[in-house]
């Protein structure tokens, strides 16, 4: 086996473990080590790294999680994902956890954190608010506060001290992970055919579940696997996804769409990895550092604030131009506020920009792939043939 | 409340009114005659939401306030939001997303004529005031998207763990001097006063100290107001453009005076049909109303002797019966205090504490939730909390879904049904006992 495809299988049995045996592994191997679960979108992952525990990102139970219970904790018309991290936790799938952070992605998320006081009390719970403000002397100051307020928590959890030395060695290891993803896209946006989505996906995947060290190996000998060898080129579009970035498609949604004729190029899976778009200075006061590049280094989403109108939605705009691509298809999840409502604006900015775009919903546990496939297939077939 | 006199089923435009209401109908009326004015008379516009609203700050710059969720539960209770939200959707907007929004924009798209049927002016200044739910931030960027104007965001960091911490607060008060306030300063060309401020908060805190006495009048036995259905309309001075005005100040006062002849009469509540005769269940109710169907709702309640004796959602713009008051002694800080205990600023558990302190203060037989479809802010996570409170009070709850604005989601015969049903375990439980 070719040892980007064994990189690739490791990634997949991580993926479709719920039980999580990997990180109950790491756990154990040295007592007293502690994992702290994370929600998408972003949490400061440098800080639990910091504090020697794992960062453990829980993004939902995918398509292969019956959920039972979990539907009885929640009213009909909302998205998927908080059911089945329910469902994981009321299945002792996460009973390894340490603490959970529920970072303001939205509502759901936000609730979810009150959810798992009361269902789990005796775990450290943080609701992760971060700054909606960019002026350094506003929202810099009072997430400083925040990331402060964070590391005591943890180092009040492990029974430890967070020297500023311990932040900046994890800031530094997450700045090197951050420009390894960051690699990993140019090169799949400049030879997609090397790159399958799916395969990308899976490598981002196990950057939720690995220790930072090891994941920035992973990606190193991935690609130094996938540049010394080929692939066989289709004659596919370029797409970029959006609206992703929380609850996850199935992986066969992923693989749908590429099948269909889209190379997908460019998306918001996992933002997490990436977030942060400049790498955090490692000198000076590091929680300062951190809140700094927070406020003016960090991506755009449809879970943020934008204080500039003219602004609005050319994060994706630039996202098509950055990676060559020749349109974009949003696939939301059903319910999803964020995705959704941000959407008609996203729109108008393609609209403005003269980029294409089709839009479609879908949920972690959706089956049926036809009419995805069909809808990317006519999309890919409009562009190639006529450019719209 | 309507002072109802004659026994035939009325709709609540043949009731004589009582003078709070009158008072209340005419400052309502002033207002959206205000806002229609508003840029012939050279006044500035502000558009902001209920939860975490800066009346008093934004009385302060001579501007008027507009509150599209109150336009769109005006709407909803006239009828028209259907429409609008159909033309929202037609827009592009997703059937998944808050219909308050949806409500709000279609009725923009379709001239913008406010629920009385005048004009609504487009705003100088969209005040986020982004307090206890995400979407506020999206439905204002939708807004400023179409509009173009100012917008100043105000971030309300969530209550998670029940208490509000220097570090949140200083966050909003220096939010609000180093942006908030200077935007107003420079959209309605008006210096801040600060002494204003306290006078305007001064005002506040008498109309606050008696709406609390009103809201808690129904700790009597019979109940002399309905705290959801009739409180709804209690609160809507204090939570709109009125807090602040010696007007709110004046109609809570004649509202608590109504009140008190009510209790000293023995009365119950007054509902669109009448004087409710026989008090038989009291009930505390989570989640916000359907407005679409308001009196068909409200008359499964009183039909069955059922009276809502306590309610969270006349406290999305306000926990004033937990204590808090305006204080002019410190505005800012106190403006913040004011928004980071909104309703749905708090967590879940301190939400449960607040349902489990009603439940017993106010004798309840037990709690009942309306989950909203379009609302996550109030709904996800209801149902724990259901479960928590009938553990930690041993009363049963019942769980209802309808929607706030939206007709398609409200099905009468499928509420009625559960509220019959609930209204037997009740029976059945104190039979038991």
């Amino acid at each position: 086996m070719a040892i980007s495809d064994q990189i690739i299988d490791r990634c997949q049995n991580l993926y479709e473990d719920l039980n999580f045996t990997n990180a109950r592994e790491w756990k154990a191997a040295v007592p007293g080590r502690k994992v702290i679960g994370f929600m998408p979108i972003y949490v400061a992952r440098e800080m639990i790294h910091a504090a020697g525990m794992l960062p453990f990102g829980i993004f939902g139970g995918g398509d292969q999680l019956e959920v039972i219970q979990g539907d009885a904790y929640y009213q009909s018309y909302i998205c998927r994902i908080p059911r089945s991290t329910i469902e994981l936790e009321l299945t002792k799938r996460l009973d390894f956890i340490d603490g959970m952070l529920f970072p303001s992605t939205c509502d759901v998320i936000r609730n979810l954190s009150g959810m798992f006081q009361m269902i789990r009390p005796g775990i450290y719970t943080r609701y992760f608010d971060v700054p909606q403000n960019y002026m350094d002397n506003v929202g810099g100051d009072y997430y400083v506060m925040e990331l402060q307020e964070l590391r005591e928590g943890l180092e009040k959890l492990g029974g430890i001290k967070i020297t500023d030395d311990d932040l900046r060695n994890a800031i530094a290891l997450y700045n090197d992970n951050r420009q390894l993803v960051n690699k990993l896209y140019d090169l799949r946006a400049a030879q997609p055919w090397k790159i399958p989505a799916t395969e990308a996906y899976l490598l981002e995947r196990a950057g939720m579940l690995l220790p930072v060290e090891e994941h920035s190996q992973m990606l190193i000998d991935y690609m130094a696997a996938i540049t010394a060898g080929d692939r066989p080129r289709r004659d596919n579009c370029r797409v970029v996804l959006s609206g992703m970035f929380c609850e996850q498609p199935p992986l066969n949604l992923i693989k749908s769409i590429e099948l269909a004729g889209c190379y997908i190029v460019n998306d918001d899976f996992m933002l997490v990895n990436r977030w942060l778009t400049k790498a955090v200075p490692v000198d000076g006061d590091p929680i300062r550092s951190l809140a700094t590049t927070f406020l003016h280094h960090s991506v755009k989403t449809s879970a943020t604030f934008e204080p500039n109108e003219d602004e609005k939605g050319q994060y994706l705009v630039e996202a098509v131009r950055r990676s060559s691509a020749e349109g974009v298809i949003f696939a939301a999840p059903s319910f999803c506020d964020p995705a959704l409502l941000e959407r008609p604006m996203l729109m108008d900015a393609l609209n403005g920009a003269n980029i294409p775009y089709i839009a479609f919903k879908y949920a972690e546990n959706t089956g049926q792939m036809q009419p995805i496939r069909e809808q990317a297939g006519t999309f890919a077939d409009s562009i190639k043939l006529w450019g719209v | 409340m309507n002072a109802i006199t004659t026994s035939k089923p009325l709709e609540p435009r043949d009731a004589k009114k009582d003078q709070s209401q009158i008072k209340q109908k005419e400052m309502i009326a002033g207002n959206f005659q205000e806002l229609t004015d508003a840029h012939k008379q050279g006044k500035k516009v502000s558009y902001t939401f209920v939860p975490g609203n800066l009346n008093e700050l934004v009385m302060c710059f001579d501007m008027v306030g507009n509150y599209p969720e109150i336009n769109a539960l005006q709407n909803g209770m006239r009828k028209k939001t259907g429409a609008y939200i159909m033309e929202a959707e037609r827009q592009g907007h997703s059937e998944d997303v808050c219909t308050y929004v949806k409500s709000d924009l279609g009725m923009v798209k379709k001239g913008n004529i406010g629920p009385t049927g005048q004009p609504l002016p487009e705003p100088d200044l969209l005040l986020l005031s982004y307090t206890g739910c995400f979407t506020f931030m999206k439905w204002f960027e939708l807004l400023r998207h179409e509009y173009k104007c100012e917008t100043a965001m105000l971030h309300v960091p969530y209550q998670a763990d029940g208490k509000i911490t220097d570090n949140m607060r200083n966050y909003v008060v220096n939010q609000l001097k180093q942006d908030v306030i200077p935007k107003l300063e420079k959209i309605s060309g008006v210096k801040f006063d600060i002494d204003r401020l306290r006078e305007y908060l001064r005002e506040s805190a008498k109309a606050e100290e008696n709406l609390v006495w009103v809201l808690q009048s129904a700790k009597h036995k019979p109940s002399p107001i309905d705290a959801y259905f009739g409180a709804i309309y209690y609160v809507g001075p204090i939570f709109s453009a009125f807090r602040g005005t010696r007007d709110a100040t004046e109609y809570y006062r004649l509202l608590r005076k109504e009140i008190q002849e009510r209790i000293d009469q023995g009365l119950g509540p007054v509902t669109p049909d009448g004087v409710m005769k026989e008090e038989k269940y009291r009930l505390v109710t989570e989640g916000p109303p359907n407005y679409t169907h308001m009196y068909e709702f409200w008359k499964m309640f009183y039909e069955d002797g059922a009276v809502n004796v306590a309610s969270t959602y006349t406290k999305v713009g306000g926990t004033y019966d937990f204590g808090f008051r305006h204080d002019p002694e410190h505005p800012l800080e106190s403006l913040a205090n004011y928004c980071l205990s909104c309703y749905t600023n708090l967590s879940l558990p301190e939400r449960v504490k607040m349902l489990v302190t009603y439940i017993n203060e106010y004798q309840a037989d037990g709690l009942l939730i309306n989950s909203i479809k379009s609302c996550n802010s109030f709904s996800a996570g209801q149902l724990l909390m259901m479960r928590e409170v009938e553990k930690q009070t041993g009363k049963p709850a019942a769980f209802v879904e309808t929607d706030l604005v939206d007709p398609r989601y409200f099905s009468a015969a499928n509420v009625k049904n559960r509220l019959e049903s609930y209204f037997q375990m009740i029976d059945q439980k104190r039979h038991a006992a």
